[in-house]
């Protein structure tokens, strides 16, 4: 089967499913690491999308942005790894429910 | 060659006085205090008496007018530029302010040199001559009330120079509020002015009236009325006078200056420069003359009976300037415009010499305190009674030219004009008489100082005293004469009270003709000669009677004053209280606004409307956080949850938006695809 009978709207439906996964994983889950890994899907999902649509339309400027994408996403990784070690030394715990120190 | 005046330079110059002095006055050293504060006016006076000199010579047409900037206000059709003008009476107005102004600023170095905040009274001085000249030489009613305002608050600054004392700072507050009142009238009489007429402009209203002759009484009885009420207001004329007198509260330069010589007689200006629409209208010209007929005699019988030195002054002032008025309502404005000259020489002579008096004695104002005052102070007393002969009209000193005219000019005004000339000649008589009352009490008989002041009224001394010479009220101080700062102007103004009046008023007339109309020529009308030297000796015998009068009950000392003072002892109180116009003001106007005040307001405008909606809207607030704050846990998984909900949120409204092809008629697509 040759990529371009696959219509645009099947990945786009692809991208939709994966990113309410990852919302959904954000929010239900407790263990920080799972939320974490939950946004790295959510990110993912949208560069399928900004890829299905730099194909579909012939613009390369989203599979430029999709780089963009990828960095970030790395370079955060490593910084909320490090923060999630910080608090778990700190805490012993990583559940966000007992992760409130940020309130009134 | 187009000659410039500079006219701007005029009040300018003592606006920067005030400003030096304002600033860094309290920095600097006294000397260099009054230095500023006497070389700027004196600058002012000199480039007044240079546009005098092409006044004089007619190097130049009238009236010459100098505009700054174009317009200063444009709304609509209406234009009103900052413009300066000069005419023959501004020109006398100018003179004046700067002339008298400068001399009494000399005065006021000897008399206040031992004061604190010298140098804030002195910049006071400047503003208040800045204003004044800013109201003299304005050419229109807006600028001219800016000048009108501005005296206003530089007399209020000055009444209430001495900042710890209570009965000063209320003379300030009275004398500002009920300023406020006649200044309501000038604003409404402007707002008249520029429905009938559409500017501001002296000139133009002047081409306008000119050009619409059968334009009578109506809306000009209107406007002349509620102009009236500013000049009542500024001038201290009935219903609004009440001011003037508690003015005296301030340093004696301060009434001689603002509250005798130049500010009060702006409501006399004001009738004279808009005489075009008091002449279209008798009947406000005959209010104008039954207000100041009427002035003029009861501000003289409260006068009779004051203690007070200045105080009787400033009843005379009042009562002078009903004189003026007077002059007014009979169509006789240069006659009225000569007597605010001749006043200004002698009412500033009588109040610094009566401030040389005050100063001599430690602070004593009480002229039952004083007495035998004449060898200690020889040249006080000797100008002083340059003063009080010209005051009371006797010729050949200024006061009797001047009045003489004013009260021709009513003899000849038709009815009403000889009933308000008896009231003025009877005024005359009790001018004489109270100001010679003064005149031995002050300076004949033997001191009565050293008896009462430490025993009975030691106390009372100090809370009464103009000057705040405490040291030297304590001790039994000896009464010394004044410095020459202070004599040297009381021997000028004495000379221009003696001469002041030669000029005539047929050569002053003339040369105010061009701006305030002809006046009326004795010489040219049938009899007129005649009737004019039987007036003039008719004012002259009634001044000697009052000074007869006076002679017997005040000079040497004598019972009969008291004696009389018995007899009629509910006259005497009526008028020791001064009708008690203050009471029944207090009673009628003042205490329903208190209580109005505190109660009306008090109640339901600041509890219930003020305060509620405050309450209010703290409350709103106060709810609104706390249900906001709950929002705020700390909970990663309930803000990601509000986030999603929001996305959802968006989405759900950007999908209906599209469906709909709402937001504001735009394809919302085409947006988001960008193209």
């Amino acid at each position: 089967m040759h990529f371009d009978t696959v219509p645009a709207s099947w990945y786009l439906i692809l991208s939709a499913l994966l990113f309410c996964l990852g919302v959904i994983g954000f929010l239900i889950k407790r263990s920080l690491i799972t939320v974490f890994m939950s946004i790295e899907l959510m990110l993912n999902a949208v560069n399928l999308s900004f890829v299905t649509f730099a194909h579909e339309w012939h613009a390369v400027k989203g599979q430029i942005f999709v780089f963009f994408v990828m960095v970030v996403a790395a370079a955060e990784a490593a910084v909320g790894l490090a923060i999630i070690i910080a608090i778990f030394r700190s805490r012993a715990t990583l559940n966000v429910d007992q992760i409130d120190l940020m309130k009134l | 060659m187009t000659i410039h005046l500079y006219l701007w330079l005029i009040p300018l110059l003592p606006f920067a006085g005030f400003l030096v002095n304002g600033f860094l006055g309290s920095r600097l050293p006294k000397a260099l205090v009054s230095t500023v504060a006497l070389a700027f006016p004196l600058a002012a006076f000199a480039v007044v008496l240079r546009a005098a000199q092409f006044v004089f010579t007619n190097a130049i047409s009238m009236p010459y007018a100098e505009n700054f900037g174009g317009s200063w206000i444009t709304a609509g059709a209406l234009h009103i530029g900052f413009t300066f003008a000069l005419d023959q009476l501004t020109l006398i107005m100018l003179l004046i302010i700067t002339g008298v102004g400068f001399l009494i600023h000399i005065y006021s170095v000897g008399y206040m040199a031992h004061e604190d905040g010298y140098w804030r009274f002195f910049s006071y001085l400047n503003l208040f001559l800045f204003f004044m000249l800013i109201l003299v030489l304005a050419e229109n009613y807006l600028l001219m009330f800016v000048g009108w305002e501005g005296v206003g608050l530089a007399s209020y600054l000055l009444i209430g120079f001495y900042l710890d004392k209570k009965s000063a700072a209320d003379a300030g507050r009275k004398a500002f509020v009920v300023n406020r009142i006649g200044d309501f009238g000038f604003l409404l009489g402007m707002f008249l002015l520029l429905s009938q007429f559409g500017t501001l402009s002296f000139t133009k209203i002047g081409d306008s009236l000119a050009a619409q002759p059968a334009l009578q009484g109506g809306m000009l009885t209107a406007i002349a009325l509620c102009l009236l009420v500013g000049a009542c207001g500024k001038s201290a004329q009935i219903p609004l006078y009440i001011w003037l007198p508690d003015a005296m509260e301030g340093p004696t330069p301060v009434s001689a200056l603002i509250h005798a010589a130049t500010m009060v007689t702006a409501g006399v200006y004001m009738i004279a420069r808009t005489h075009g629409i008091y002449d279209r209208s008798p009947y406000a010209l005959a209010i104008v003359a039954i207000i100041g007929a009427a002035t003029a005699f009861f501000a003289a019988t409260i006068a009779l009976v004051q203690t007070d030195i200045k105080r009787v002054l400033a009843y005379s002032t009042i009562s002078q300037l009903g004189y003026m008025f007077l002059g007014c309502g009979v169509a006789a404005y240069s006659a009225a415009v000569f007597h605010l000259m001749t006043h200004a020489f002698f009412k500033a002579l009588l109040f610094l010499a009566a401030g040389s008096v005050i100063h001599g004695l430690g602070g004593e104002q009480d002229m039952r305190k004083m007495g035998g005052l004449w060898k200690k102070l020889p040249i006080t007393f000797g100008t002083m009674t340059m003063g009080v002969i010209a005051i009371a009209g006797i010729w050949p000193f200024a006061g009797f030219f001047s009045k003489d005219a004013i009260l021709y000019e009513a003899f000849q005004h038709g009815t009403l004009g000889k009933a308000l000339y008896v009231v003025g000649l009877v005024t005359a008589l009790l001018t004489s008489f109270y100001m010679f009352r003064l005149w031995y009490l002050t300076f004949f008989g033997e001191s009565r100082a050293a008896s009462h002041d430490f025993e009975e009224h030691g106390a009372a001394v100090h809370s009464r005293s103009d000057s705040k010479l405490v040291l030297e009220a304590e001790t039994p101080h000896h009464v010394h004469e004044s410095p020459w700062s202070m004599l040297g102007p009381l021997v000028l103004l004495a000379i221009l009270s003696f001469c002041g009046g030669w000029l005539g008023i047929e050569r002053f007339g003339n040369f105010l003709s061009p701006v305030v109309g002809p006046v009326i020529d004795p010489a040219l009308e049938s009899g007129g000669k005649q009737l004019d030297i039987t007036l003039s000796v008719v004012a002259v015998v009634v001044a000697l009677i009052g000074v007869f009068i006076a002679h017997t009950f005040y000079f040497r000392k004598n019972d009969r004053a008291a004696k009389l003072a018995s007899t009629f002892s509910g006259v005497h109180k009526l008028l020791e209280h001064k009708y008690w116009i203050d009471e029944i003001y207090g009673a009628l106007i003042v205490q329903p606004l208190t209580l109005a005040s505190r109660y009306i307001l008090g109640w339901i405008g600041e509890a219930f409307i003020i305060r509620g909606s405050a309450w209010l809207l703290a409350g709103i607030a106060t709810l609104l956080g706390e249900f906001l704050r709950r929002w705020q846990s700390g909970n990663l998984r309930s803000y990601s949850g509000w986030l999603a909900a929001g996305a959802a949120a968006i989405l759900f409204f950007a999908v209906i938006a599209v469906g709909l092809n709402w937001v504001g008629g735009v394809d919302i697509r085409m947006v988001w695809v960008g193209r």
